[in-house]
């Protein structure tokens, strides 16, 4: 089946062949960047733009690094810098960086759903770099990409997301491709940050930390988003680490092979013990390595290029 | 003056229990029981075989926008909406720039009606200096530059205590009180309704608790001071439940439901077009049919637009950022006859007593008849008719509608102001 998708703004909309054929293409550009020379002429000739209208450092480094992995030209832009601090509206800065000839924009958006909207008036391909509290579509990818390289596959296999879940769109991405993989997904977390509306996507949500990681096979944290903590969702960083931080006794309760995963940035002491962070059961510094390829796929494959023709052309 | 002679015509009169095919009689301005031989022969002859005649239709809830957001909608074009629509009285909400929170704010306002309206247009006032909710606007000297209500519009008003005084105060007028009601320390950020759309579209929830809480502090207030409360635009299962239950005690409150809450639910929102983004937001299935409920008991006594027109270019924007708000006057008639009528099986004399004698009853305006003597108000309207709304093409001056481009079924032919053709033929006259 061919690549023909020219945007990538949600994972929700990506079929499970879909999500398979990027991480197949992932795989292929993952072998690129063990060699000497971590560079492929695919998208040479092309110039991406990166509209980062919310701050970023780990995302947005790392689509700058794929698209140099891939020889394209990249130009970044941040919100400071960008004419929205003009009172610029989103339609006319990116109008304005197509007919400066940009082949492709990624955005990072602080409001849900910008990169459809872009996608709608856009001639060029839309990938979502994380849009408020929606998706984040790349990192679900990465996310799974490296659960799928420790476990094998991911049918039947019990999967905690824990953490603030309302307001994260990385929770959002990994609920749809996790459940589109046939994972089975609980959220855990204090019941202000996991409404019980998540269960209509086919989740579990659960506050019983005990039950909930007992024999889980992955756990991934969640960054507790102190800047929402004015607005009364839990009562302080020290409750919460008291009540649902990963520490070492609470990570025996996992199956004894269990990974933990975190997207970053972590609090270290808040959500999970620092130890743990660093500990051999530790892939988030991984999920960094693979958050490279995985975006190497997704910026080939919206560009026009097929997961069957990354080798051969890369020879 | 000229006199009309409208034959064969459904009349549909919900003040004299009317629904029969007939004829109308219009004279200086006036509706007459019959006309003399001569004066028959003189009167212009309007052929309305299948076409509906009732009272001009009443929207107690429209924005015009002026003064001070002229761009988006005046009174001229505002009042051309409401005659393409069918309507003949609006009542517009204070929340112009300057707000109207006095009463040299609301002499501009009925000086540009006077002026530019082609259909009757009545201010409200505001209930609080600068809509701020602190202090008491001027409300007597309102009421005597002619507001038919205060309200606070968006910014209901959030003290218990300021409501609670503005509620004696203004029953002492006999005027009503209109309240948007939102806690506001509940709907922080929040763009849409908040439940499962909002949990997987990543958007800001507004609870149905929200609107229930003022609701309720409405309901007790009003039992308390006696006022006539009017809650704007009712979204939420659980409001109309509650005004059941006030009603049932006798309690002076009346309700209004808009079409769109009526006919969409946040279903809508998952392309995140901003075309469904109001206040009140749209909310679930539950939410509309317990609407729609309330409608049929008469837990909900009347039909709003929340006519609130936004330029293209304000609403074509991040969800986010993009201002509430959606036109109601060219699309209300076919909207409510689809889903009351067509849908729901309300019987059609229902549905227009809903949208006139209703009303005009809850603010006391002597319109929403076809009586004999009084002013000849009156919308013609061919109930069967299929047609496409371009919003575009329509008289507001803004265009933000979720029904562009849509069939709508039931459309508007002629509307009669003082017995004077305003619209006919898709033309403002």
């Amino acid at each position: 089946m061919p690549w023909t998708r020219r945007h990538l703004l949600t994972i929700e909309e990506l079929s499970l062949a879909e999500i398979g054929q990027i991480h197949v293409t992932a795989t292929a550009f993952k072998k690129i960047l063990g060699r000497s020379v971590k560079k492929v002429p695919a998208l040479r000739g092309k110039t991406i733009v990166n509209l980062f209208l919310e701050p970023s450092t780990r995302t947005r480094m790392a689509f700058d690094m794929a698209a140099k992995r891939l020889s394209a030209d990249v130009i970044s832009l941040d919100g400071a810098s960008s004419s929205t601090t003009k009172g610029e509206t989103l339609r006319d800065t990116a109008e304005n960086i197509r007919a400066l000839g940009a082949d492709m924009i990624i955005l990072r958006h602080a409001a849900a759903g910008s990169p459809l909207y872009l996608s709608k008036f856009l001639d060029i391909p839309v990938i979502n770099a994380g849009d408020g509290a929606h998706e984040h579509p790349t990192q679900g990818l990465l996310d799974t990409f490296t659960m799928l390289e420790h476990l094998g596959s991911l049918k039947g296999r019990k999967v905690v997301i824990l953490g603030d879940i309302l307001f994260s769109r990385v929770a959002r991405s990994n609920i749809h491709a996790l459940t589109k993989l046939g994972a089975a997904v609980t959220l855990v977390g204090p019941s202000t940050l996991v409404p019980h509306w998540f269960t209509d996507l086919g989740v579990k949500v659960s506050h019983d930390l005990r039950s909930a990681l007992a024999d889980a096979e992955v756990v991934m944290l969640l960054r507790i988003q102190h800047e929402r903590q004015s607005s009364g969702h839990f009562p302080s960083l020290g409750e919460y680490t008291s009540m649902f931080g990963l520490n070492k006794t609470r990570a025996s309760w996992l199956n004894p092979k269990a990974i933990i995963m975190h997207p970053g940035p972590i609090n270290r002491g808040v959500e999970i013990d620092s130890e743990l962070a660093d500990g051999d059961r530790s892939v988030i510094l991984e999920q960094v390595t693979n958050g490279i390829a995985v975006r190497m796929a997704v910026l080939y494959l919206c560009s026009g290029g097929q997961p069957e023709s990354v080798m051969p052309a890369t020879a | 003056m000229s006199t009309f002679w409208i034959q064969n015509a459904r009349i549909i009169d919900p003040v004299a229990k009317r629904d029969a095919v007939g004829d109308l009689y219009i004279s200086d301005g006036k509706f007459v029981a019959t006309l003399s031989a001569t004066a028959k022969k003189r009167a212009k002859k309007i052929d309305a075989t299948g076409l509906v005649a009732c009272p001009g239709l009443i929207d107690v809830h429209v924005h015009f926008r002026e003064p001070g957001q002229t761009h988006k909608e005046t009174i001229a074009t505002g009042s051309r909406a409401a005659a393409a629509g069918g309507f003949t009285t609006v009542v517009c909400m204070p929340n112009t720039a300057p707000v109207a929170d006095n009463a040299g704010t609301i002499q501009l306002i009925n000086d540009s009606v006077r002026r530019d309206a082609v259909v009757r247009v009545l201010p409200t006032g505001c209930i609080t200096v600068g809509m701020k909710g602190e202090a008491l606007a001027p409300i007597g000297s309102l009421k005597r530059a002619g507001v038919v209500a205060i309200t606070d519009d968006g910014d209901c008003v959030q003290s218990n205590e300021l409501m609670r005084r503005a509620c004696e105060y203004a029953k002492m007028f006999d005027l009503p009180i209109m309240d948007h009601c939102q806690d506001h320390s509940m709907t922080v950020g929040a763009v849409m309704n908040e439940g499962v759309m909002s949990t997987r579209l990543g958007l800001r929830g507004w609870p149905n608790a929200a609107e229930d809480l003022i609701v309720a502090r409405n309901a007790i207030l009003s039992e308390h001071t006696g006022a006539h409360i009017h809650l704007q635009h009712i979204s939420s299962r659980h409001s109309v439940d509650i005004i059941r239950r006030a009603k049932a005690r006798g309690v002076k409150i009346t309700a209004e439901a808009t079409p769109h809450h009526i006919a969409l639910t946040d279903e809508s929102l998952a392309t995140y077009d901003t075309h469904f983004k109001m206040n009140p937001p749209l909310r679930t299935e539950e939410d509309r049919r317990a609407i729609i409920a309330g409608l049929r008991d008469g837990t909900i006594d009347i039909i709003a637009t929340d006519h609130a027109p936004h330029t293209d270019y304000e609403k074509d924007k991040e969800f986010d950022f993009a201002p509430n708000g959606i036109l109601g006057l060219e699309t209300a008639l076919p909207v409510t006859l689809a889903v009351l009528v067509r849908q729901e099986k309300f019987k059609l004399p229902f549905v227009i007593d809903l949208m006139t004698r209703r009303p005009a009853q809850l603010l006391g305006l002597p319109a929403g008849t076809l009586a004999a003597g009084a002013a000849a108000d009156l919308c013609l309207f061919n109930p069967n008719e299929d047609w496409t709304y371009n919003a575009k093409a329509g008289f507001s001056k803004s265009s933000n509608s979720p029904w562009h481009g849509a069939t709508l079924t039931g459309r508007v032919k002629t509307t009669f102001v003082d017995g004077k053709i305003v619209f006919a033929q898709g033309k403002i006259l």
